[in-house]
């Protein structure tokens, strides 16, 4: 059984100009101990997709449907009480950036022990020692100083280090971690991105790591979701994806990435901009930016489907397989030619 | 043509080549920090631009690269004059213009034009597209009402907008068409250089991909010499002619854009190059990855010597912390300040440990 | 932080003599000749230049402010009454306390009416209560004090006999007819309450941006995270950051709330500071005026310090920077 298993998760946001589609029919499933990246641009649904497994949305204004499978128990019909004993403790979170995501006011090691006392029955002392011993672990120097500072005391990549600390401090069986590196500089990034995979080793949790960066997914992802405009269009293991994605979205994304390993003239650009939520086009979302449209993308919502032959690898578009493996092909080998 | 006579601020001449549009020298800018009680006075500087030197031909790009604080934003702001540099000279065709008047900057503001990185914030939200387009010209006087109005929709169509969108409001726009506002109004008046600061960061990888395509092809139309800052070494490589690394207010290396990637000297810069995820499983988690310990250090209390040496694997006591490196030639346009230059790349960070005993001492 | 309660302090200073510099130059500008008032009609010319040299006023302004501040720094003195000769420093002794009473009391009142109001109306934003308190704003706002009060005094006094209409009673000394803590809360009953609504009117809006402000914080969507409660998550996260802002609010509002208790103590005739002031402003009486416009200020200045030492104190951020 997978640790976390969604299925058809919808999250649709009452706002004054109409229903919000912000997740439309999401799935994925994550295993003990692995890595799920999610990827995909602004508004394609990523986030909200993990603040509704958290169940962190405003109730006021959410409409959710569909299944999170936490360890066999769906976590979107859960009781208040129950979620909360499982938020924090079996499923931890960390934010974007680290600067707001701290509270200003309170000591880090308030805040530390804050996590641990809401979940254990330990006295304030151990909950000090069990912090101390955790921004040890994610390299914190001096930590026995350095756990009576304020937040604005830290730097950025320090603040981040805190917020890992965080959410380990209970030993998490899955750590969502929603663009953890996008308000860094680039060596600081490589830093949190060491430490998030050197933690995991250590303490086995499952990663769900979401973000708008290719390289950070191919980096430590060992399963990928690409999401565009609510919906899941492609999903496979991260070699597949990379090395032969079959969605024309997915070459979109790897086209226009200007990277370090090869020289291009000019980046494939995707045409346009992603389609408003409030009113998403008929048939296949990607249909009015995509190169290869045929009349059934613009009738039909394409199915999420194996790709034949890899049962894992799953593919939302009607191009028959051949063209999407020449295509695919193509693509790559114009990356590696000019790579050489 | 040699700039044979002493400048009118007293400065020694620089020699500057025909083809040179913009030669930055020993550009300083400290900002003060103050304390008193009634009275304020100085007590320390945040040193964001500490002596930076470089030189611009015309219809090239020159990338800036560095991280957050290395005062890339600070000198994109000198260069325009929108900031006023401590000391140092900024010398665009051939004129010193730090020390110009408001009135006689005036002209040059034409030929120079700067790209913001935050679409949202840099439009007057309040303002109509052609409004916004067309100021520029209006503070020039260039033309008449209808020649305006024919020039922004001509500028909108050459950055890919529909002209007829000429009367709609930014927020009216994506992010990435409102980055094309941007460039629309900085081509108005034709400027010879366009300073980008971080123009696609804030923008998603396909839309980001939009933009630099743009900025390549109205390069190539219009002659445009770039001064291209970001954060992103994809980004900058792809679109730079020449690179240049910056770090703690210093440039630390600057070469061709090939040459920088492939044989960087810098150990620094071998460690950005580094950090960079590759969007490929295999290739991005085989190489040999350097990651450095520690933040950047505060400009306000900067290391001595060479400004990377709490930090770099190569530090070397009683060299690196005593002495300043210069900007070491390493063949052509190729310099870096580095006292142990990375003698091969890629290297992983024990390799970068072991100096070979010759450099030594 | 000494250096920078010293300079608070200088700049307290500055604030105090250009406060009583414009008090002065003021005065002086409305063409009036005090002397003339104090003499009486009965007086020939020579009377007045002989009751001018008396207080001074024969002198030019800038000498004649000196001497104020010399009396004022050197004796602790305010000087006297022009029109009942008494010590100014006596007046403000017996009207201060009414004020303060007025204030202190009115501010307890207007902050028990609006924190709870402004979190509540911020959790349940748009609901029956959210709705109502914005009616409760919306009158508070647009209500001037002095209608509030007759409409209060003619009701709740006069109609229904709840509330004494005027007088005040001491707190403790009964000095006057009444006193003792019950009288004395009695009587301040409804000028508490005149003078509380607009405040409190005000702090519901700020109180409820401000929360609900918070509670779209990053910090604050951390905390759910870990599994904090909502009562711990409201308390600990969101209330602490929400307040830092009314902390300053009210440290700026005292000096606003000076201004306008004159108006509830007008309608009330409470025998406070600033129906003293209007009395004396009346009578062209310059020292005690300006022994109420300085003692104000001294008051609205410590209270700033206060404040901002408070606030420097609950936020790390400016404490620790």
């Amino acid at each position: 059984m997978a640790l976390l298993e969604v299925t058809d998760l919808r999250t649709y946001f009452r706002t004054d100009d109409g229903i919000v589609k912000a997740v439309d029919g999401v799935s994925f499933s994550i295993e003990k101990g692995k890595t799920l990246g999610i990827v995909g641009e602004s508004g394609s649904g990523k986030s909200v997709t993990c603040l509704t497994i958290m169940g962190l949305n405003s109730k006021r204004t959410t409409i959710t449907s569909g299944e999170a499978l936490w360890k066999g128990k769906n976590l979107l019909t859960m009781g208040a009480r129950e979620f909360r004993d499982i938020r924090g403790s079996e499923i931890a979170m960390i934010f974007q950036d680290p600067m707001t995501s701290l509270n200003p006011v309170h000591k880090v090691g308030k805040q530390l022990t804050e996590a641990i006392q809401l979940h254990r029955d330990v006295t304030k002392s151990q909950a000090r020692a069990r912090a101390l011993e955790l921004l040890k672990a994610v390299g914190i120097p001096r930590p026995e100083r350095r756990i009576d500072d304020y937040p604005h005391q830290f730097s950025g990549g320090m603040r981040q280090r805190v917020m890992i600390a965080m959410a380990l401090v209970n030993n998490p069986d899955l750590l969502i971690a929603d663009e953890p590196t996008t308000a860094l500089d680039v060596t600081t990034q490589a830093q949190i991105l060491t430490l998030m995979q050197k933690l995991q080793e250590e303490f086995g949790s499952a990663i769900l790591v979401i973000t708008h960066d290719l390289g950070v997914v191919a980096e430590v992802a060992d399963e990928v979701v690409v999401m565009y405009a609510a919906q899941v269009v492609e999903k496979g293991p991260v070699e597949r994806i990379f090395k032969r994605p079959h969605m024309p979205y997915t070459w979109g994304l790897l086209g226009s990435l200007p990277r370090l390993d090869s020289v291009v003239d000019r980046l494939v650009q995707i045409p346009g901009s992603p389609p408003s939520l409030l009113n998403p086009p008929r048939g296949c979302r990607f249909h009015p930016r995509c190169p290869y449209v045929m009349d059934v993308c613009k009738a039909d919502d394409p199915a999420l489907l194996p790709v034949f032959d890899d049962s894992d690898h799953f593919a939302a578009c009607h191009l028959d397989h051949e063209t999407k493996d020449r295509e695919a092909a193509k693509l790559i080998a114009g990356m590696m030619a000019q790579a050489s | 043509m040699p700039f044979g006579r002493r400048d009118a601020n007293g400065q020694p001449p620089l020699e500057i080549r025909d083809d040179e549009l913009l030669v930055v020298d020993d550009l300083k800018k400290h900002f003060a920090v103050t304390r008193g009680i009634i009275f304020q006075k100085q007590i320390a500087a945040v040193k964001a631009l500490d002596g930076v030197s470089f030189r611009v031909r015309e219809g090239e790009t020159l990338g800036v690269v560095g991280e957050s604080g290395c005062g890339k934003s600070t000198m994109a702001r000198c260069i325009m004059r929108l900031l006023e540099p401590t000391s140092g000279r900024v010398v665009f065709r051939g004129r010193d213009i730090t020390k110009l008047s408001r009135a006689d900057m005036r002209p040059i503001r034409r030929e120079m034009m700067m790209i913001f990185q935050d679409p949202y914030a840099s439009l007057n939200s309040r303002k109509r597209v052609g409004f916004i387009v067309a100021e520029a010209l209006e503070v020039h006087r260039l033309g008449t009402e209808a020649e305006v109005k024919r020039r922004v929709q001509e500028l909108l169509e050459v950055v890919g907008l529909n002209p007829e969108h000429y009367n709609r409001f930014p927020h009216e726009f994506s992010g990435g068409q409102r980055q094309r506002i941007g460039v629309a109004r900085a081509l108005a008046v034709n400027p010879k250089l366009i300073v980008c600061d971080e123009p696609v960061s804030a923008l998603d990888v396909s839309v980001q991909a939009q933009i630099l395509n743009l900025l390549k092809d109205l390069q190539e139309d219009f002659g445009l010499t770039y001064v291209f800052i970001a954060h992103d070494l994809n980004v900058v490589r792809h679109i730079s002619d020449r690179v240049m690394v910056m770090y703690l207010g210093h440039a630390v290396e600057l070469a061709d854009r090939f040459t920088l990637y492939e044989a960087p000297k810098h150990p620094y810069t071998g460690a950005l190059l580094s950090a960079v995820p590759i969007p490929d499983p295999t290739v991005g988690r085989n190489r040999k990855q350097i990651v450095l310990e520690g933040d950047v250090p505060n400009p306000i209390n900067p290391p001595s010597g060479c400004w990377f040496h709490p930090r770099c694997p190569r530090f070397r006591e009683g060299h690196c912390d005593v002495e300043e490196p210069p900007l070491y030639p390493f063949g052509d346009d190729h310099v870096a300040a580095c006292h142990y230059p990375l003698e091969r790349w890629p290297m992983s960070e024990e390799e970068m440990r072991m100096l070979p005993q010759s450099a030594v001492g | 932080m000494i250096r920078y309660i010293i300079r608070r302090l200088l700049w307290a200073v500055v604030l105090f003599v250009a406060v009583t510099v414009v008090t002065y130059i003021i005065f002086f500008i409305v063409p009036a000749n005090p002397a003339l008032g104090l003499c009486g009609k009965a007086c020939t010319q020579d009377d007045v230049k002989r009751v001018q040299a008396y207080w001074g006023l024969d002198k030019p302004v800038p000498v004649q402010y000196l001497k104020f501040l010399e009396r004022l720094v050197v004796h602790q003195s305010l000087g006297r009454s022009f029109a009942t000769r008494r010590e100014v420093n006596d007046i403000v002794k017996d009207a201060a306390p009414v004020t303060a009473s007025l204030v202190v009391g009115g501010v307890v009142l207007w902050m028990l009416i609006a924190v709870p109001l402004g979190i509540l109306s911020a959790i349940r934003p748009r609901s029956l209560l959210d709705r109502a308190s914005m009616v409760f704003v919306l009158v508070g706002i647009s209500a001037h004090p002095v209608w509030l009060g007759l409409i209060f005094s003619f009701f709740f006094g006069y109609k229904l006999g709840w509330f004494p209409i005027t007088n005040y009673c001491d707190f403790i000394n009964p000095s006057t007819d009444c006193g003792g803590p019950v009288q004395w809360a009695y009587h301040l009953f409804l000028p508490w309450a005149t003078f509380a609504i607009l405040f409190a009117a005000l702090y519901v809006r700020m109180i409820r941006a401000n929360v609900m402000e918070t509670m779209n914080e990053d910090y604050v969507r951390t905390a759910r995270a870990k599994g904090a409660p909502e009562h711990q998550v409201m308390r600990s996260h969101i209330l602490r950051n929400a307040m830092l802002p009314v902390v300053t609010m009210l440290g700026m509002d005292i000096g606003l709330a000076l201004g306008g208790a004159v108006f509830t103590e007008t309608v009330y005739a409470l025998p406070g500071l600033g129906k003293t002031a209007i009395s004396a402003l009346d009578t062209f009486d310059l020292p005690t005026v300006q022994g109420i416009v300085v003692f104000s200020t001294i008051c609205i200045i410590v209270f700033n310090l206060i404040v901002d030492l408070l606030y420097a104190w609950i936020d790390p951020r400016i404490r620790l920077s």
